[in-house]
């Protein structure tokens, strides 16, 4: 019996962010029938929150910049775990995707010479993050958003998708509730891009969004597609520590680009206590030298402020366990000092850091001109995700395709930073185009109504927990984001994370039991009660691959395993769902790395 | 710990609302949305708002503190009088769907009446364009919009007098002149300023410019170099006569 308004579309994109509007932009302009969802509004996605930069080699501020430079950076910064297919399209084509934004709209910042301007970030050997201010994210998004809405794409807004629904194992359609009316439907569609970005909301201390729970790495597992390096967490070395409600909000790396440097609460300038061996030779020596580097010395090498992210997070936490750390438990980041270097320091600042000034000043009453901010990690992007063909998107389910933060594989073990906004452009694009082109070369799996029945039954279930006196979500939602925060965060180790498995277990029981109050209109109980689900789901994927990586690489540390093993560099780890509904954990190995690639990496590492 | 109490507007099933008295234990540096969430996790887990930054970024978050049109997110408790309750209601010149949630859709349908972004041939042969950073400062004000529609909710010609088909309100006279005067847009939306977006109708009040939490100068920067395009081109007699002899 089909009991739900059903709407028919070539190609289904769920997720407006960056690589949801790209794909979607690009499955238009194939001439297919486009529908696009998303939780939010449209344009409030989380890319709009991005701020320093999209990392693209377009050589305009360094003309020793190049592909393979961005190719062996993101390799070098990922160590080696990447798909290195995908990190070399997205350094080959990051450069037309920017352009081609600027031909849609976006007003980038300029050079001298009026072209695009590109500033540094950490990992990147020459200054390479196409910026607008530090609200890159939002002309993103705005110009994808503003181009998007005059190509015929249907745009079904604040709409959640519950279940993938498939047929003979193909991907046949979603199905979801919209968030005023509580009301189910069906979208039948020929491909479906999954863009649902990332799943930080699984930890306490985040800069994610609250529509950041993995909602697509969780619908893909459960459909039965692989998930891939879900151990691989990025904690953003500057998140905001204080005042406590606004921890974990992020502060961008940009301000590190500009010169911001860090410091102890002894006024030591430790980042130059441990430089990693394979960054030596790139690293400033003093710190009159990483000065000269940020204001765009060519013949300068970087401040170990712009070492990788995951790198800067674990001296940061150094300095806070060795009782060094600043009064709220983090360190200071002081861009404030350039004053000493520059003469409108103040007037600098406010101009290359906008946002930055805004959210000091408004939020923490700090002028950020005058005194350091007080910083710590937070959580903020998950390298894993759903697992990729390289070319085409397409996850191990036909006409199941994925891209964006909720896609594995171009990042390895760390993400540079900007290289996220370059990979929804690039990879958003890719998605959108081999999705149409499925369509036209496939023919169509039929929806079963009963799948879609059972899906909306197990969404409704939190109404019918409430007559046995069910738990509060949101008590449930904490308790899961204390526990993953204490047990598989930045230092990690064996029994703690089997301690995590153990307490996961009691969670499910616990969510299975989640109740909501109210009707079913607009009520965020009861979508809290659903994002729980996909939080377990991915929490556990993230704890099971932990386990399974017995050594310490990119995002993921473990203090029993403290270094690298040559032998963890040949495979990824990937999670998938078995038959009788467990998890299993598998080692899938590394794809070998044509010569020519090879070759510019060993280039590069001079 | 102190306390603070709310008084919250929720909606009822019969479509009226009333103010809802809550309570919330205030930490240092505690914003608006804080205390709504509090409640939500506490008190009332049906309590619809909508947020998704919590940095004053995405623009979600809008509604009346106080009877003022501000960010929730952005409004420290201790910018508020404590010893008296705290009123937060949705924006008024929205349709309601529930307690903090407005149907704001009539502004998406507005942006697609706008004649889009459309660039001039390229500078370079690369087919990449040369700009000054002047030049491009002058729209980047523009483009810091966070669609948060707060601009939108005090307009009076909006907000009292419901022209909503006639006048597009300041967040689109703002987007509009981000088009009009960025340096690689050949299209003409004068006439269309004139004709269907009604910017006659604002008397540049400034109302708008005092609420938005980007601190656009929605009047003088915007508004005002538009009406004047529109001037110039359809009531200036000297420019009326030097066209007529153009063409
Ligand atoms: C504060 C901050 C600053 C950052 N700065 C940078 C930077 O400077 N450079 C950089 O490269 N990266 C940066 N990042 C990372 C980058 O912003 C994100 O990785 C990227 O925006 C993710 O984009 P996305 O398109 O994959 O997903 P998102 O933008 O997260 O969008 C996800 C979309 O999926 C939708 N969705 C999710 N679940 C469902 C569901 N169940 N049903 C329907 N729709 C659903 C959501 O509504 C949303 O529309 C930053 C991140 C943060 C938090
Ligand atoms: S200045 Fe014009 S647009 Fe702004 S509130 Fe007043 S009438 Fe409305
Ligand atoms: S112009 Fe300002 S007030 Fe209006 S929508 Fe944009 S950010 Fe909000
Ligand atoms: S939550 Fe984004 S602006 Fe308030």
């Amino acid at each position: 019996m089909n009991t739900f308004e059903t709407l028919d579309y070539d190609v289904l994109v769920i997720g407006a962010g960056g690589a949801g509007l790209r794909a979607a932009i690009e499955a238009s302009a194939a001439g297919v029938k486009v529908g696009l969802i998303c939780k939010s509004l449209l344009g409030k996605a989380h890319t709009v929150m991005a701020e320093g930069g999209v990392a693209a080699a377009l050589a305009n501020v360094d003309d020793r910049d190049s592909w393979k430079v961005h190719f062996a950076d993101t390799m070098r910064g990922g160590q080696y775990v990447n798909n290195w297919r995908m990190a070399e399209l997205h350094a080959r084509e990051a450069p037309d995707r920017v352009r081609e934004l600027e031909a849609w709209g976006a007003v980038f910042d300029r050079t001298k010479d009026g072209r695009i301007l590109q500033r540094n970030f950490g990992g990147h050997r020459y200054p390479r993050l196409a910026h607008v201010g530090d609200r890159t994210g939002l002309e993103l998004i705005r110009t994808l958003q503003d181009y998007g809405i005059h190509r015929g794409i249907d745009v079904h807004m604040e709409f959640t998708v519950v279940s993938l629904l498939t047929s003979s194992g193909q991907a046949a359609g979603v199905i979801g509730y919209e968030r005023e009316r509580g009301r189910f439907k069906v979208f039948r569609a020929g491909a479906v891009v999954l863009a649902t970005g990332g799943a930080g909301r699984a930890y306490q201390i985040t800069s994610n969004s609250w529509e950041g729970t993995g909602d697509g790495h969780a619908l893909a597992y459960q459909a039965g597609a692989d998930l891939m390096d879900m151990e691989f967490i990025q904690f953003h070395p500057t998140g905001m520590i204080w005042p406590p409600s606004v921890r974990g909000i992020l502060v961008t790396e940009g301000v590190r680009g500009e010169g911001g440097i860090l410091l102890n609460k002894e006024g030591r300038r430790f980042m130059f206590d441990d430089i990693p061996d394979a960054y030596k030779n790139q690293t400033a020596t003093d710190e009159e030298e990483g000065w000269r580097y940020t204001q765009g010395d060519k013949s300068a090498k970087r401040p170990p402020e712009l070492l990788t992210r995951d790198h800067v997070a674990r001296c940061i936490m150094r300095e806070v366990k060795a009782g060094r750390g600043s009064p709220h438990g983090g360190v200071f980041l002081d861009i404030a000092w350039i004053k000493k270097k520059l003469r409108n320091a103040d007037e600098h600042i406010k101009r290359k850091l906008p946002s930055m000034y805004h959210q000091f000043k408004e939020l923490g009453d700090i002028d950020i001109t005058k005194e350091p901010m007080e910083v710590g990690p937070t959580t903020h992007y998950i390298m894993g995700g759903i697992r990729v063909d390289g070319d085409s998107q397409m996850s191990s389910i036909p006409g199941l395709f994925a891209a964006g933060e909720c896609a594995a594989g171009i990042n390895g073990a760390n993400r540079l930073g900007g290289n996220s906004l370059s990979d929804l452009l690039v990879f958003g694009k890719r998605a959108g185009e081999h999705a149409a082109a499925f369509v036209k070369t496939h023919s169509r799996a039929g929806v079963d109504d009963a799948q879609a029945a059972r899906a909306m039954g197990d969404a409704l279930r939190p109404f019918d927990a409430a007559a046995g006196g069910g738990e509060n979500p949101f008590t449930i939602q904490t308790a899961l984001q204390d526990m993953m925060q204490r047990h598989v965060g930045i230092v990690r180790n064996e029994a703690e994370i089997q301690q995590a498995l153990v307490e996961l277990e009691a969670l499910k029981v616990r969510a299975a039991r989640a109740a909501v109050t109210g009707h079913r209109e607009y009520n965020p109980g009861w979508h809290t009660a659903i994002d729980l689900s996909n939080l377990l789901t991915v929490s556990e994927a993230i704890s099971r691959s932990a386990i399974e990586r017995k050594e310490s690489r990119g995002g993921h540390f473990r203090e029993d395993y403290p270094d690298r093993k040559p032998e963890y560099a040949t495979f990824n780890i990937v999670t998938r769902r078995k038959a009788d509904g467990s998890m299993e954990v598998v080692r899938v190995p590394l794809p070998p790395m044509p010569d020519e690639l090879k070759q510019i990496i060993e280039e590069q590492k001079a | 710990m102190t306390r603070a109490s709310f008084k919250v507007w929720r909606t009822d099933d019969s479509g009226g609302g009333h103010f809802a008295d809550y309570t919330v234990d205030v930490v240092p540096g505690m914003v608006v949305l804080d205390a709504i969430h509090q409640i939500q996790a506490t008190a009332a887990p049906d309590m619809a708002v909508r947020w998704n930054c919590k940095a004053g970024k995405c623009g979600s978050c809008s509604a009346e503190i106080n009877g003022n049109p501000r960010l929730m997110c952005m409004t420290r408790l201790n910018t508020l009088n404590q010893l008296e309750p705290i009123t937060v209601e949705p924006m008024r010149a929205f349709p309601p769907i529930k307690d903090l949630v407005t149907d704001v859709s009539w502004n998406f349908r507005v942006k697609q009446t706008i004649t889009p972004f459309t660039p001039r041939p390229a500078d370079a042969p690369d087919g990449t364009w040369r700009m000054r950073q002047q030049d491009v400062d002058r729209v980047q004000e523009f483009r810091k919009c966070i669609e948060c529609f707060l601009c939108q909710d005090v307009c009076h010609i909006l907000r009292d007098h419901h022209l909503h088909d006639e006048f597009i309100g300041p967040r689109f006279l703002t987007f509009a002149a981000a088009l009009e005067m960025n340096p690689l847009d050949a299209a003409d939306r004068v006439p269309a300023l004139k004709e269907q977006h009604g910017i006659g109708y604002c008397n540049i009040t400034r109302c708008c410019t005092k609420v938005c939490p980007e601190h656009i100068t929605i009047t003088e920067n915007a508004i005002i170099p538009l009406k004047e395009r529109v001037v110039d081109r359809y009531f200036d007699p000297v420019t009326k006569l030097f066209r007529m002899f153009q063409s």
